[in-house]
């Protein structure tokens, strides 16, 4: 993507008291992006979307916003608007009062108002909703309200506060679809705070992963999922096998490192991420789709290792195997599709486990 | 369950006992107002509306009830504003000593006030201040506005912050959020705080006793002619009618805070009111 930054963070840092809630944050945010900042409860994500909004003051750093410094310039004349978790619906306006609430403002008539108020409500498929009373709305029909009341502003950045948290799975599910579709539509960049990685990666894209008031690694969901940096962010975004490695020799082609369970295997240049030093490997990590159980003798993989499962668990679709490797103290889980006419195999079970060398991640 | 216990429901029985306690000499309020008799005592002899007439032809009286209406509405107007100042503040923000100074608000909940008013008189005789209606009002200011407190603090502390941080995030300035979100939805307890303390500020007689000049409030005026035998059917009558008007003034307030409850979605009762 060659869009222009609409977001730029420089050096941000912030503390309350002795706390350091961010150090140091630099991030671009391009125009017209889906951007999600992820990471778990107390990393410093919703005090970085609040001070975007404007409803906190960085202790250090920058933040530019279509090109133009937000120091000191406060909450109601920045071109951002809030999604916020409780939703914060005005309870004693009605839905068109609520979407309305920023329009009277602005010099417009009252037909505008209500002209502008109407499309809104008809982006998040609520037409016809303007004279509901805010009570009498489901969680799902808040979200949506709290969405047109932001769109109707027509912001250059729309910030969403964990807008998903709050709905049951199934209605969740559907609005991360079709948040992301009408993101999409409208072309306006989102900036999404979430602690679920299953929603950052489906809705966004971009993802900043956060622990402890730094961003640990900026990147595409299907980079982050596949090539995570540190062993933190492995094991935050999905599940992640760890096994211990060592690096036995470098050529051309790639680095050959010896994984006491599994085996030895050239890793391609490619998959060894910048900045990592070979001699410092000391585990690597492997999803548990990459690994596949050998059900049938006919069935071969790249490389094998014995193993035997000590636990299942069925899903219906799938089934998690956690399974012992020949020889060792550790575990991997490994996932597999159900198929017609083969049963799940039972603790006990002697099986051979396939894998391959490109699905390795390495870490120091 | 009905027949497990045996014997009298002595609980019930205490219940009783505590609201005829409570209510059986305000009754006999009205009930000596319309009495056709100078001595209040029973047996009652008949029943008359002179008493009534008697208190409308009472020109000092007249002077009481407006002198006290004027204190009162000063008072819970001055009183429910910095109340509301003092509750935003409590709620919103952290600054240092802030339970020390909470605390010396209050405090005036709890202290004598007699004491309070002795210290007044004392103070604004050293101030060389005269004695007015004013000085009551500053008297009554200052023990209503704990009450103002207490009763807003819990309307400011169930407000989310969010609205008020959405309606800035829409563009609206600091004043207009308060205009236009935040006193809409504390308006319940604001009128919650107008009544109670034109109430306390009404009936108040200490303060208003010491520190009242040639213009008396109506609890003073009524002191002032308990000392006449003849003088008190017509105070049952005008008892009769402040009963009255507090009854239809709370009942009032809480018409008033169920509806604002109602179109808000709230459960009325939850939504801390005072009865």
């Amino acid at each position: 993507m060659t869009a222009r930054p609409i977001i730029e963070l420089r050096n941000l840092s912030k503390s309350f008291g002795a706390v350091q809630a961010l150090r140091g944050i630099d991030a671009t945010i391009r125009e017209g992006e889906f951007f999600s900042l992820l990471g778990p409860s107390g990393c410093g994500k919703t005090t970085l979307l609040r001070m975007i909004a404007g409803f906190e003051a960085p202790s250090g750093g920058s933040i530019v916003i279509d090109g133009k410094p937000m120091d000191g310039i406060p909450a109601n004349h920045r071109p951002t608007n809030m999604v916020f978790q409780s939703y914060a619906i005005f309870p004693h306006l009605s839905v068109a009062g609520n979407v309305g609430y920023g329009l009277k403002r602005k010099k417009l008539s009252r037909a505008e108002i209500a002209a502008e108020v109407e499309a809104a409500l008809e982006k998040v498929d609520l037409a016809g909703y303007g004279s509901r009373a805010a009570h009498e709305l489901s969680g799902g029909q808040r979200q949506r309200v709290a969405l047109a009341r932001a769109l109707v502003m027509r912001p250059k950045v729309v910030l969403l506060d964990e807008p998903l948290s709050a709905l049951d799975k199934k209605l969740r599910e559907q609005m991360q679809v079709e948040l992301r579709a009408l993101q999409q539509s409208l072309g306006i960049t989102f900036i999404l705070v979430t602690h679920d990685q299953e929603e950052a990666l489906i809705m966004s894209d971009r993802i900043a992963v956060m622990f402890d008031g730094q961003i640990a690694q900026m990147a595409s969901p299907e980079e982050l999922y596949r090539t995570p940096r540190t062993r933190r962010v492995a094991s935050f975004i999905g599940v992640m096998n760890f096994l211990p490695a060592r690096m036995k020799g470098e050529s051309p082609e790639g680095i050959e490192i010896d994984i006491p369970a599994l085996g030895s295997a050239r890793i391609p240049r490619d998959r060894v991420p910048e900045g990592l030093r070979p001699e410092r490997i000391e585990s690597i990590g492997i999803r548990p789709e990459m690994l596949t159980i050998l059900f049938d003798e006919a069935n071969s993989a790249e490389r094998e290792a014995e193993g035997q499962v000590v636990a299942n668990s069925y899903y219906g679709d799938m089934t998690y195997y956690d399974v012992r490797l020949a020889g060792q103290e550790a575990q991997v889980t490994i996932s597999m599709r159900n198929t017609a006419g083969r049963s799940v195999a039972r603790p006990g079970t002697t099986v051979r486990v396939g894998w391959g060398a490109e699905s390795v991640v390495l870490f120091d | 369950m009905a027949g497990a216990r045996r014997g009298p429901n002595w609980l019930l029985v205490y219940a009783v006992a505590y609201m005829v306690f409570l209510y059986a000499p305000v009754v006999l309020l009205p009930l000596f107002a319309f009495n056709d008799a100078t001595i209040v005592a029973f047996p009652l002899s008949g029943f008359t509306t002179k008493w009534f007439t008697v208190l409308w032809e009472t020109e000092a009286l007249h002077g009481a009830v407006r002198n006290s209406l004027i204190v009162a509405v000063s008072s819970a107007l001055i009183a429910t504003m910095l109340g509301a100042s003092a509750a935003r503040a409590m709620a919103r923000y952290r600054f240092p000593a802030k339970k020390g100074i909470v605390g010396f608000i209050m405090l005036p909940l709890v202290l004598p006030e007699i004491i309070v008013a002795v210290a007044l008189l004392v103070m604004l005789m050293q101030l060389g201040l005269s004695l007015s209606l004013w000085t009551v009002v500053a008297g009554h200011v200052l023990i209503c506005t704990p009450f103002a407190i207490a009763i807003l603090s819990s309307a400011f502390q169930g407000l989310d912050q969010s609205l008020e941080e959405a309606s800035l995030d829409l563009g609206e300035s600091r004043w207009g959020t308060f205009r236009r979100v935040t006193l809409p939805l504390v308006m319940p307890g604001v009128v919650s705080s107008l009544l109670i303390t034109f109430t306390i500020s009404l009936d108040e007689f200490i303060i208003a006793f010491f520190l009242t000049g040639t213009d008396v409030t109506l609890p003073v005026y009524i002191w002032s002619q308990l000392r006449f035998p003849s003088k008190l059917p017509s105070i049952m009558a005008l008892g009769a009618i402040l009963l009255a008007l507090s009854v239809l003034l709370l009942v009032l307030a809480e018409w008033f805070r169920r509806r604002a409850a109602a179109r808000q979605g709230k459960d009325a009762t939850a939504a801390g009111g005072l009865l």
